[in-house]
């Protein structure tokens, strides 16, 4: 099993979550984040003048997926989530050691 | 002169339409702040309702409009409100009770001393504010209230023209938070140019709405009747807020975007301009002195964000230069035929009266500035002026009031 942790642009939740239930997988976390990248940040308007913010608002998604379907579905959410301009996001992959369904106690590939 | 119906429901609810300004303010105000300050920064609001609002009855109104010492102050005989019942006074708006009047000028001290506080919110303490605050509404407010408004006071007799509070209000509020500010020392990390981003616009938008409703009773209820004065001052007041905002918004699109932030301090500037001039010019100058009010205000502010003074929301440049503009417009475009009791102004061929204009706005300037700076030392060796730098990095809401503004987990 391994988590993905995707951190992409707001507008992008749908076409991902989407993605996602193509390839069967239902369950997702998203978080509202903020981060900083290669984007660095947009000016915003104070009364007179400007000030640069480089904390952007992203979606982090996380769900964890079976090994033999790890790269359909990260490939899936890159594409689905890109837009080949900077502040596209990046996706994190991370080995989890087991799940617990919480209604059930089912563990392992069962819980996912 | 007996009391007139109409005159007083009109200074009763005009009284209690600025009295709405304040909370607006605080609005207008707290949007402006990081969210670990805005209670703080509402409390600055809040407290000089809640300290004027005694200090006036008791002693405010006798130092500002009580019998006339020298030109300067006014006399105790109304200490505790002796001698101001529901009669009307004998010399201000007489056909309305004595104690609606004195209400309505009760708002006009809380809300000047609230004005004071943007310069310093995010580090000023608490207890340094209030002690500020009553020797501020003793030593300043009362004596330049006596000088252009009380019977006798030495502007109104040297002929200066200030129909709602351009002089008394704006200009005070603007330069005695200047000298403030420069006392009380920039924000934490202001110098390292910290983006201080305001929390909350819609809040700004609010308040600014809020104060342009109450300004109706500011302006138009300075007229002091509810006749046709009231009606011109009260056009005149939306014609420069509407100018003002308008032109707010070009000069932000021209530089970059339209902002909402732009429209309604465009909106507050404009207001703030027409204050002195609202009821001693044609409603249709509203327009040329709502516009110029809003030109005078963004470059004061542009300079102001390139000096190193942390002067936080500024007051200087919104109420100083904004009540400056309106002062000296209002030597340039009044007229006596809208008003008998102004004059004509440069446009109508006395440019005395300009000078007469410049000249109380420049006395106000120095006096004021120069008495706050003197009230700020004191205070500072009383009080101190600042919370600690761990209080301010944790921020006021929590350090000062212990409590805060956007509670609980779940958003």
């Amino acid at each position: 099993m391994k988590k993905i942790e995707a951190i992409i642009r707001e507008e992008k939740l749908e076409p991902v979550r989407k993605a996602l239930e193509e390839h069967g997988y239902f369950g997702m976390t998203v978080t509202e984040v903020c981060g900083r990248g290669r984007q660095k940040g947009i000016p915003l308007q104070w009364r007179v003048g400007e000030y640069r913010v480089d904390l952007l608002p992203k979606l982090k998604i996380e769900v964890v997926v079976l090994d033999e379907d790890l790269s359909k579905v990260v490939h899936a959410i890159a594409s689905r989530a890109r837009t080949g301009e900077m502040g596209d996001g990046k996706i994190f992959i991370i080995p989890v050691e087991n799940a617990v369904r919480v209604r059930t106690g089912e563990e392992g590939m069962n819980a996912i | 002169m007996s009391i007139n119906a109409a005159d007083t429901a009109w200074i009763l609810i005009s009284a209690a339409m600025v009295m709405v300004m304040t909370p607006g303010l605080a609005l207008f105000y707290g949007g402006m702040v990081r969210r670990k300050n805005v209670l703080a920064t509402f409390m600055m609001s809040f407290s000089a309702m809640a300290l004027v609002g005694v200090l006036w009855v008791l002693y405010g109104y006798s130092l500002s409009f009580g019998t006339d010492i020298g030109g300067l102050i006014g006399g105790l005989d109304f200490l505790g409100l002796r001698g101001v019942g529901q009669e009307p006074s004998a010399v201000y708006a007489t056909t309305v009770p004595h104690l609606a009047y004195m209400v309505f000028q009760a708002m006009f001290a809380v809300i000047t001393v609230a004005l004071i506080t943007g310069a310093v919110v995010e580090r000023m303490k608490f207890s340094a504010i209030l002690l500020f605050s009553v020797l501020w509404l003793t030593l300043i407010y009362s004596p330049v209230a006596h000088w252009v408004w009380g019977s006798g006071g030495w502007l109104a007799k040297f002929g200066a023209l200030d129909f709602a509070g351009g002089t008394v209000v704006h200009i005070c509020a603007g330069m005695s938070a200047l000298a403030l500010a420069r006392l009380v020392g920039p924000r934490k990390g202001f110098r390292d140019g910290a983006p201080m981003e305001p929390h909350d616009v819609p809040m700004v938008a609010l308040g600014a709405g809020i104060l342009w409703f109450g300004w109706f009773g500011f302006n138009a209820g300075s007229a002091l009747n509810s006749g046709g004065l009231a009606a011109s001052a009260f056009v005149a007041t939306n014609t420069s807020a509407a100018a003002a905002a308008f032109t707010w918004m070009a000069l932000s699109w021209f530089y970059r975007r339209p902002t909402m932030l732009g429209v309604a301090t465009g909106a507050v500037v404009g207001l703030v301009a027409i204050t002195p001039a609202a009821g001693y010019v044609e409603p249709i100058m509203g327009i040329p002195i709502g516009a110029g009010g809003a030109v005078v205000c963004y470059y004061a502010m542009l300079l102001r964000s390139k000096w190193s003074i942390d002067e936080s929301l500024d007051v200087w440049a919104c109420h100083g230069m904004g009540g400056t503009w309106g002062a000296l417009a209002t030597g340039i475009f009044s007229s006596s035929a809208v008003n008998a009791a102004g004059a004509n102004g440069l446009l109508y061929g006395n440019p005395m009266q300009f000078v007469k204009q410049l000249v109380a706005v420049i006395i106000v300037w120095v006096f004021t500035f120069g008495a706050t700076l003197l009230l700020g030392k004191l205070v500072k060796a009383i009080t101190g002026l600042r919370v600690t730098p761990a209080e301010e990095s944790v921020g006021l809401d929590i350090a000062q009031h212990g409590e805060r503004a956007y509670g609980g987990m779940i958003r």
